[in-house]
C-alpha cells in the first residue's frame, strides 16, 4: 500500500479518542435561562453590575443584530443555529470578594492543571513542574476565563508595579470604566457584523490590558479560554489598549470538552496601538473540533481587528488553528499611522470534517505603511480549508507595502484547500505582491524520513512543521512546542 | 549464505502508468559481515530498484525471492525497522525537506533509531557536539547543519550529507547508491574515508557505481555486474579496471 494511503488512513482513525482535552468538570453553575432577548441581556448586564451605559450599548448592539442576517459568503456549511437554544450566561458559582488563588474552586484548578496551565504563580517562579529537558521558562500571567466568566488572574501584582492593567473585562468595567468606554467598540464597533453584534450583545468577560506609555509589559500575558458548561455559547471581548511607545505579547489558548452537539463561541478582540506601540498577539485555537464523523465541535466565528492609530506602530497576529468544527475568522489590521506596520501569520489545520474559512485584511490608509501575509493551509481527511484575505489600499496611502504569501499543503485526495485573494489598490505607487503554492506530502519524502528510522507520523509531523515553520518561528518559545506537538496530534491519530 | 545479508531469487516490479513492469529479475548476491562490495552495471539495470526493494519502499512488488538480513526477514519489516535493525540507504538523489532543519532532522532520526536499538537517546548538546565533529570531518560548511534537509544544496552538499547521515547514524550495513557521482575529486576522497572510518567488522556495503576512481580508495571485496534486472558477473577489485577499460559488452554477451 503506498505510503500516502496508509497515512491518510491512520489520518482517518483519528476520532473522538484523540482529542485529549475532552474531559468534562463537574462545578456548581450559575446559569440563565435558554434564550436571547432584552431580558437577557439586562440579566447579564444585572450580574455583572454594569453601569447604564454599558447596558445601553448591549441593548443597541441588540436592536441592531435583529436586523441583521447570518452571512453566507465563507465556505462553510452548517444547518441552521437556533440562537434561541442556548444559555447566554454561565458561571461557576462562588464567593464575592478579591479573587486570589486560594479562592478559586480547587475542581477548576484541576481542571487547568489537567489543561496543563500554570495557575500556580508560587510553583512557577520556583521553577518547579519543568518538564523534562526544558530550561526554566519565564513565567507567563494567566487569566483563565471558564465558560463565561474569568476565574482567576495570575501575577497581577506584579504587572500593577510596572503600571500594567490585566483584568477580566467586567472587572475594568467597574475598576476603569474611563478607559473601558474610550475604547470599546471603537475597532469593532458594535454593529460591526452579525457575530460581532451578536457578541456586543451578549459578552461576559474576556481580557482587558492597558499598557501605558513607554511600558515594555514585563511578561507574557496569556487568556486560557475553556467552554465547560452544555448549551451555552461563549462570547467574550477582548481590548487590549497600549499607549505611545509601549509593547505587549499576548497568548490566548482555548479548549472545550468533547459535545455530541454544536456549541457556539463568537468572540471579539479589539487591539489599539499608538505611535511606536507594538502588540503580538498570538492564538493557539484547540476548540474541540467534532468527532470523525463530523458529529459535535464548536462553531468559532469571531471578529479580530487592530487599529494602528499611531505612526510606527506594530500589529502582528499569530495563530495556529488547529480546533473547531468550523471556523470563521479574520484577524485584521487597520494601518492609519503613518509608517505602520501590520502582520499576519497564519496556520490552520483542518481534519475529518472540519471546516476553516480564515485569512485576514490588512487596510493601508496611512503613508508608508506595510503589511506581510504568511499562511500556511493544511487539509487532511474530508475537510475544507479556505484562505481569504483582503489588502486595501487607500488613495493616501503612498509608499504602502504588502507581501503575501499562501501555501496549501494536502494530506491525502478527499480533502480540499482553496485560496481567494481580494486585492483593492486605489494608490498607483503601492506594491503589492502575492505568492500562492500547493504541495502534497510526497511519498519521496516519506520514504526518506523512514530510511532514516522516523516512524510515518514522526515523518509527517516534522515535515508538517516544516512547512510552517515560517509561521511557528513567530510564535513565543513555549507556544511554538506546544503548537508543534498539537500539529502533529491533530494530523496524527494512532498508526499502529 | 553468510548468515550476514542474503539476497535469493528476488524478483520486483513496479506498476508504471497501469503497466506491470519487470525490473529486478532473480537477484543472488552475498555480503558477508565486514565485508565491502560494489555494484556496477549499464544505466536502468536497476541497480537503484534493488537498493529501494532492500530499503522498503513501498512501490515496489516483490514478486519472488528472499531476503535475509541478519537471521530476520529483511522484506517483512517496516523501512523505519530496517533503519533500526541497521540499514542505511544513501540516495541517488536525495529528497529535500522544505522547512525542516537538517540539525533537528539528523536528531530525530538519530534518536528515533536509538530508541528502537534500545540505546540511549542523545540530549541536544550532547548531538550538536557530535553532528559538528562529523561535518567536519567531512569538510562541510558549518551552516549545513543550520539549513533545510537538502535544500538548495549542490549536488556534492547532498552527497556529504548522506554521509554525515550514514555516520552519525551508526548503521551495520550501508547501499551507497552513486554517493560519488557529481562529487569532484577531493570531495570523492573525503567521502571515501567517511566511509573506510566505518569499516569494521560489523560494518558492510554495498556501493553502487559507475566509476574505477571511488572503488580505487575503497577497495572492495568483491564487485558484481547488474544487467537486466540479474547479477550477470562477479569477481575481485581488479574487475573494476577491466570495466573502465572494457565497458560491459563482453558481460552482456557471456550472460546472453
Ligand atoms: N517508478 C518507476 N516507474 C517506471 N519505471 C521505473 C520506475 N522505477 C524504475 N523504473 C525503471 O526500472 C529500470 C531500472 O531503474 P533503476 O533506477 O533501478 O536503474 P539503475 O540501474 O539504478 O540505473 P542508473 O545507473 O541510471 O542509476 C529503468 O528502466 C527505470 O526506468
Ligand atoms: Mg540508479
Amino acid at each position: 500500500m503506498p505510503a500516502v494511503t496508509e497515512t491518510r488512513e491512520a489520518v482517518e482513525k483519528l476520532g473522538q479518542s484523540s482529542y485529549k482535552w475532552g474531559f468534562e468538570t463537574d462545578i456548581d453553575m450559575d446559569l440563565a435561562p435558554k434564550g436571547l432577548n432584552e431580558d437577557t441581556i439586562r440579566l447579564i448586564s444585572a450580574r455583572k453590575e454594569e453601569p447604564e451605559w454599558l447596558l445601553e450599548w448591549r441593548l443597541a448592539a441588540f436592536s441592531a443584530w435583529q436586523q441583521m442576517e447570518e452571512p453566507k459568503w465563507a465556505k462553510v456549511a452548517y444547518p441552521p443555529i437556533d440562537y434561541q437554544d442556548a444559555h447566554y450566561y454561565a458561571a461557576p458559582r462562588k464567593k464575592p470578594g478579591p479573587k486570589s488563588l486560594e479562592e478559586v474552586d480547587p475542581e477548576l484548578l484541576r481542571t487547568y492543571e489537567k489543561l496543563g496551565i500554570p495557575l500556580h504563580e508560587q510553583a512557577l517562579l520556583a521553577g518547579v513542574e519543568l518538564p523534562e529537558g526544558e530550561t526554566a521558562r519565564p513565567p507567563v500571567a494567566v487569566d483563565a476565563v471558564f465558560d463565561s466568566v474569568s476565574v482567576v488572574t495570575t501575577f497581577r501584582k506584579t504587572l500593577e508595579e510596572a503600571g500594567v492593567i490585566f483584568c477580566p473585562i467586567s472587572e475594568a468595567v467597574k475598576e476603569h470604566p474611563d478607559l473601558v468606554r474610550k475604547y470599546l467598540g471603537t475597532v469593532v464597533p458594535a454593529g460591526d457584523n452579525f457575530y460581532a453584534a451578536l457578541n456586543s450583545a451578549v459578552f461576559t468577560d474576556g481580557s482587558f490590558v492597558y499598557v501605558p506609555k513607554g511600558v515594555r509589559c514585563p511578561m507574557e500575558l496569556s487568556t486560557y479560554f475553556r467552554i465547560n458548561a452544555r448549551n451555552t455559547g461563549q462570547f467574550e471581548r477582548t481590548l487590549i489598549v497600549v499607549e505611545d511607545g509601549a509593547s505587549v505579547s499576548y497568548l490566548e489558548g482555548c479548549t472545550a470538552p468533547m459535545r455530541d452537539e454544536n456549541q457556539l463561541h463568537a468572540a471579539v478582540v479589539e487591539l489599539v496601538a499608538m505611535e511606536d506601540a507594538s502588540i503580538k498577539y498570538s492564538t493557539v485555537q484547540n476548540w474541540y473540533p467534532g468527532d470523525e464523523n463530523g458529529r459535535g465541535g464548536i462553531y468559532n466565528f469571531v471578529t479580530k481587528r487592530g487599529a494602528c492609530r499611531g505612526a510606527r506602530s506594530k500589529i502582528s497576529w499569530t495563530q495556529v488553528e488547529t480546533g473547531s468544527a468550523i471556523t470563521w475568522k479574520y484577524p485584521s489590521c487597520i494601518l492609519q499611522g503613518e509608517g505602520s506596520v501590520g502582520e499576519f501569520y497564519s496556520v490552520a489545520v483542518t481534519n475529518n470534517h472540519q471546516q476553516a474559512d480564515t485569512g485576514t485584511k490588512m487596510i493601508h490608509i496611512g503613508r508608508n505603511t506595510r503589511s506581510t501575509i504568511i499562511a500556511k493551509t493544511i487539509s487532511a481527511g474530508q475537510s475544507d480549508s479556505t484562505y481569504r484575505g483582503l489588502v486595501r489600499v487607500l488613495p493616501k496611502a503612498y509608499g504602502a507595502r504588502n507581501f503575501t504569501q499562501c501555501d496549501s499543503l494536502l494530506i491525502g485526495d478527499r480533502c480540499g484547500a482553496h485560496t481567494v485573494p481580494y486585492i483593492e489598490n486605489r494608490n498607483m505607487g503601492a506594491r503589492i505582491e502575492h505568492e500562492a503554492t500547493t504541495s502534497k506530502i510526497s511519498e519521496d519524502q516519506l520514504f526518506y524520513c523512514r530510511q532514516r528510522g522516523l516512524s510515518e507520523e514522526d515523518a509527517v509531523g516534522l515535515i508538517v512543521n516544516g512547512f510552517c515553520r515560517d509561521v511557528l518561528k513567530e510564535l513565543p518559545m513555549e507556544f511554538a512546542v506546544e503548537a508543534q506537538k498539537l500539529l502533529q496530534i491533530s494530523l496524527e491519530g494512532s498508526v499502529g | 549464505m553468510t548468515q550476514f545479508l542474503d539476497i535469493s531469487g528476488l524478483c520486483a516490479r513496479i506498476d508504471a502508468d497501469g503497466q506491470e513492469k519487470e525490473i529486478l529479475r532473480g537477484v543472488d548476491l552475498s555480503i558477508p559481515p565486514g565485508e565491502v562490495h560494489a555494484i556496477m552495471g549499464p544505466n536502468g539495470s536497476g541497480k537503484s530498484t534493488l537498493s529501494y526493494v532492500l530499503a522498503g519502499r513501498e512501490d515496489y512488488e516483490v514478486t519472488a525471492g528472499s531476503v535475509t538480513f541478519q537471521g530476520k526477514d529483511l522484506l517483512e519489516m517496516e523501512p523505519e525497522e530496517r533503519a533500526a535493525a541497521g540499514l542505511f540507504l544513501a540516495f541517488q538523489s536525495p529528497i529535500e525537506l522544505p522547512g525542516v532543519n537538517n540539525a533537528n532532522f539528523l536528531r530525530t532520526a538519530v534518536n528515533a533509531v536509538r530508541r528502537a536499538r534500545g540505546q540511549e537517546e542523545l540530549d541536544a548538546v550532547a548531538f550538536l557536539k557530535t553532528a559538528r565533529e562529523a561535518a567536519k570531518a567531512l569538510s562541510m560548511a558549518p551552516d549545513m547543519l543550520k539549513r533545510n534537509v537538502n535544500v538548495g544544496f549542490s549536488g556534492g552538499e547532498k552527497k556529504r550529507n548522506e554521509v554525515l547521515q550514514m555516520t552519525l547514524l551508526q548503521p551495520s550495513f550501508a547501499i551507497l547508491d552513486e554517493t560519488d557521482s557529481g562529487l569532484d575529486v577531493d570531495a570523492l576522497r573525503i567521502v571515501a574515508e567517511g566511509v573506510n572510518r566505518l569499516r569494521s567488522p560489523d560494518f558492510s556495503a554495498l556501493v553502487i557505481t559507475h566509476h574505477q576512481r571511488l572503488l580505487d580508495y575503497l577497495v572492495p571485496d568483491r564487485i558484481h555486474v547488474m544487467a537486466k534486472g540479474r547479477i550477470i558477473h562477479s569477481g575481485g577489485p581488479e574487475l573494476a579496471k577491466q570495466i573502465d577499460s572494457e565497458g560491459y559488452t563482453r558481460f552482456l554477451a557471456e550472460a546472453a
